[in-house]
């Protein structure tokens, strides 16, 4: 057996448990299965153990719902080139890039071998941000436009060269790394959990509550302790506050960008009662302080369970309005249908994930396939119902963030309903030792996608490896083939509607 | 002698009142307070106060291009006389002269774009050629259709000597305002075809333009605009107006109510297009000129209806 094979509950796994197969092996295996749609990375990468390098993989089967893990090692300067697996999956590209551009590792017949994030301890020291290998193509009518790294909005730095004719984008580049700060590097610098789950809160501004609930869930598993039903709940409604908050906040971007006030106003306002109603429990409009692992400073009381009941039955009712007012304006509906396309065999060729990844129909949602928290209870639990468009355009995207509001709202108001607060909750745990030399992952959904922590603990129980893939690394390619052959006045519509993460990818 | 002066004075108000208009309209359909009507001056006017930044290389087409663009538009502004009042300059066939001093304007302004070298205002500049010279054509029937009714070429004399009361003067006149209300649209650079609020340099084509322009070119330019747009919209109140009630006190108003509320509604309501659906709706202005010349010819021919 090359996999070790658990799911997305079970506990932290012994390192020893993970088998050590020849790297010719996994390759051939993954050749094979990632032809099927049901399967695909959740992570891949390396890390320094002793002399060796050690590569692990979390291979996702989306339909038995568990997660395969194998591992393969090298020595640290061992000259082999390793067949590129990104030749065959265009998926794993953002992951053979990072190994490579961190330890030098050969990956031949790579096509798209670029450096990813500028890393700090890269090897190469001479690839900078400023020697970006752009693509280029050559011809008297084609012209470049280079957008950003700084760019005019509120928005993250990150390069956007378009190759256009005239009006239309034959071919973008969306150059990153700009925002690097080594988040991954400073949770194994440091033991304290307390500042770890700060860090986990700061990964990507957006995604503050899935990130932290991730990374609860990866230090409970190497605690081998599972969270009380209450805080499962917690856990959940503040998941699902937080898609609703960021879905509608982008539907009412999306409207701005077209010019459309009344779409604007009306989701701007119920965002920030979204928002609003998250601070109102915890104190932070972006849940910041309300994830522990553990357990919770801000239990939900019953006055609070009120409150959050009101106002997202108030939201979803407005927010409906809203959604019915878009789908039947005709100036809109012209602005945002057939408008960047990605179809559904390019989004699982580029391993898509997320609300990208249904709005073309591929099907990647880990509430349903790798089932976590609440949407693992049995009983008490909400058996989840992925939402699937198939269209792939800009419409289809704003659709599925329509309904996945409308769809988490109701989420919302079923957990409440069936919740008993109690005096008597579990507190914080920052203190107890962590599993030594195991490996503890955990996968969620944020309203981006799929999220997944991996953690690797040493022999003293501290975190050697922390991992983290925010849904963000697979998508910006989906955006940048979502563009090709559009007006270049159509990217800003395209790009919002991913919505994608600078920070989340560069970590 | 007071007639003229009172003229000039009333264009001015009509153009410092429209944004400030366009403005509160907006802020009220989408629920809010607003700023105050006056907001856009005191905005102009801190940019006046500004200096200017340069970028290093421009040259000196760039420098003189917000100049020229608004002496042009002022010349425009003196030639629209406001209903039974009379403009500073008229001659016959200043209609033509009329359009082409504002392309003038154009034209300063998209060889200053192509001057800083960015590929953002290149192609702002692009955009900006294509809808002028599609623009063109709509103004010319629209001005030839006034012309063809009245048997006069200046603006003076067409609206003077056009009052008579009868239902196909009624039918021309209504259908050519319609027509300068839209072409004001695409003139200043609204919603549908422009959005002057974006911040998004790759969606936009007027404000593209003038990215590398700062404090007083950019409050020079702002001016300009605002005279663009009170020219169009005097056009087409002049010829509601010289329907019944010819005055001044009548068309003023009308000028700054009909641009002013027909922007902030379209652009509260409605989204912009898509930027190749632009050529297609500015085309269908010229044809709907067209049209409106032909059956002006028609009404000429005495059919009737």
């Amino acid at each position: 057996m090359i996999y070790y094979i658990t799911d997305n509950i079970s506990g932290a796994i012994a390192l020893t448990d993970i088998p050590e197969v020849e790297y010719a092996a996994l390759y051939n295996d993954l050749k094979e299965r990632l032809q099927e749609e049901k399967y695909h990375v959740a992570h891949y990468f390396a890390t320094p153990e002793g002399n060796r390098l050690k590569f692990y993989i979390l291979l996702l089967d989306d339909e038995q719902h568990k997660v395969m893990i194998s591992s393969f090692s090298m020595d640290y300067y061992e000259d082999v080139a390793l067949p590129s697996l990104t030749a065959l999956h265009p998926a794993l590209h953002p992951f053979e890039r990072e190994i490579s551009e961190l330890y030098n590792v050969e990956f031949d017949s790579m096509p798209w071998n670029k450096p990813l994030r500028f890393s700090f301890d890269r090897r190469n020291r001479n690839s900078t941000i400023d020697t970006y290998p752009f693509y280029t193509i050559e011809g008297d009518s084609l012209h470049e436009v280079n957008v950003g790294p700084i760019h005019a909005g509120i928005i993250e730095p990150g390069a956007f060269r378009f190759i256009c004719n005239g009006e239309n984008v034959l071919h973008l580049e969306i150059a990153l790394g700009y925002q690097h700060r080594g988040v991954e590097k400073e949770f194994s610098s440091t033991n304290n959990r307390l500042r770890q789950t700060l860090l986990a809160e700061s990964i990507a501004g957006d995604s503050a509550i899935a990130h932290t609930t991730t990374y609860a869930n990866v230090v409970e598993k190497l605690l081998h302790l599972s969270p009380s039903e209450n805080l499962i709940k917690e856990r959940a409604v503040a998941l699902e506050l937080e898609r609703m908050a960021m879905h509608i906040a982008d539907t009412g971007a999306l409207s701005m960008d077209i010019g459309y006030q009344l779409g604007q106003v009306a989701c701007e306002a119920l965002r920030t009662m979204t928002i609003n109603t998250t601070q109102a429990w915890c104190g932070n409009r972006f849940g910041k302080g309300l994830i522990r692992p553990v357990g919770t400073n801000k239990p939900l009381t019953e006055a609070k369970c009120k409150m959050i009941l009101e106002n997202v039955a108030e939201i979803s009712r407005r927010y409906n309005e809203v959604r019915l007012d878009i789908k039947s304006s005709p100036t809109i509906l012209a602005r945002f249908e057939e408008c960047g396309i990605v179809p559904k065999n390019e989004m699982y060729r580029i391993g898509g994930v997320g609300m990208a990844a249904r709005a073309s129909g591929a099907k990647r949602d880990i509430r349903a396939s790798h089932p976590f928290g609440i949407f693992s209870l049995s009983g008490s639990g909400i058996e989840h119902q992925s939402i699937i468009k198939n269209q792939g355009d800009v419409m289809a995207r704003l659709m599925m963030r329509a309904n996945e509001v409308l769809q988490s709202a109701e989420y919302i108001k079923a957990i409440l309903e069936s919740f008993t607060p109690t005096e008597d909750y579990s507190r914080p745990d920052y203190s107890t030792s962590l599993t030594p030399e195991s490996l503890s992952f955990a996968l969620t959904e944020g309203w981006r996608g799929e999220i997944c922590h991996v953690a690797i603990t040493d022999k003293r129980g501290s975190i050697a490896t922390y991992k983290i893939k925010d849904p963000s690394l697979h998508n910006w390619l989906a955006l940048a083939l979502a563009v090709r052959g559009e007006g270049i006045s159509d990217f800003p519509i395209c790009n919002k509607s991913f919505n994608l993460s600078y920070c989340g990818h560069d970590l | 002698m007071g007639a003229i002066a009172l003229n000039t004075f009333l264009m001015l108000i009509v153009a410092l009142s429209i944004p400030g208009v366009i403005n509160r309209t907006r802020s009220i359909l989408a629920g809010r307070k607003g700023p105050r009507l006056t907001q856009h001056l005191h905005n102009v006017r801190l940019l006046l106060k500004k200096g200017s930044v340069y970028s290093t290389t421009t040259t000196i087409l760039f420098r003189i291009a917000p100049a020229v663009y608004l002496g042009a538009a002022i010349v425009a502004l003196l030639f629209i006389p406001v209903a039974d009042l009379y403009p500073l300059i008229s001659f016959d066939g200043d209609v033509i002269c009329f359009a082409y001093t504002l392309a003038l304007a154009r034209v300063a302004i998209i060889l200053a774009a192509m001057d800083t070298g960015s590929s953002f205002e290149g192609m702002g500049a692009a955009r900006e050629a294509l809808y002028g010279a599609l623009i063109e054509p709509a103004l010319m029937i629209g001005f030839a259709t006034l012309a063809m009714f009245c048997g006069y070429t200046s603006f003076a004399e067409i609206f003077e000597h056009e009052q008579s009361f009868n239902l196909h003067h009624t039918i021309i006149m209504l259908l050519t305002a319609f027509l300068f209300v839209m072409i004001t649209f695409v003139e200043s650079g609204r919603v549908p075809v422009d959005d002057p609020r974006t911040h998004l340099e790759l969606t936009m084509i007027h404000e593209v333009m003038c990215l590398d322009y700062s404090g007083v070119d950019m409050g020079m330019i702002h001016i300009a605009g605002w005279f663009k747009t009170a020219c169009f919209s005097m056009i087409a109140a002049n010829a509601v107006a010289a329907m019944g009630c010819f005055h001044w006190w009548f068309a003023v108003p009308l000028a700054i109510l009909l641009t002013g509320l027909s922007v902030g509604i379209v652009e509260s309501t409605q989204a912009r297009n898509k930027l190749i659906r632009n050529t297609t709706f500015i085309v269908t202005i010229s044809a709907l000129a067209a049209l409106i010349f032909f059956i002006g010819y028609l009404l000429q021919l005495n059919i009737n209806i």
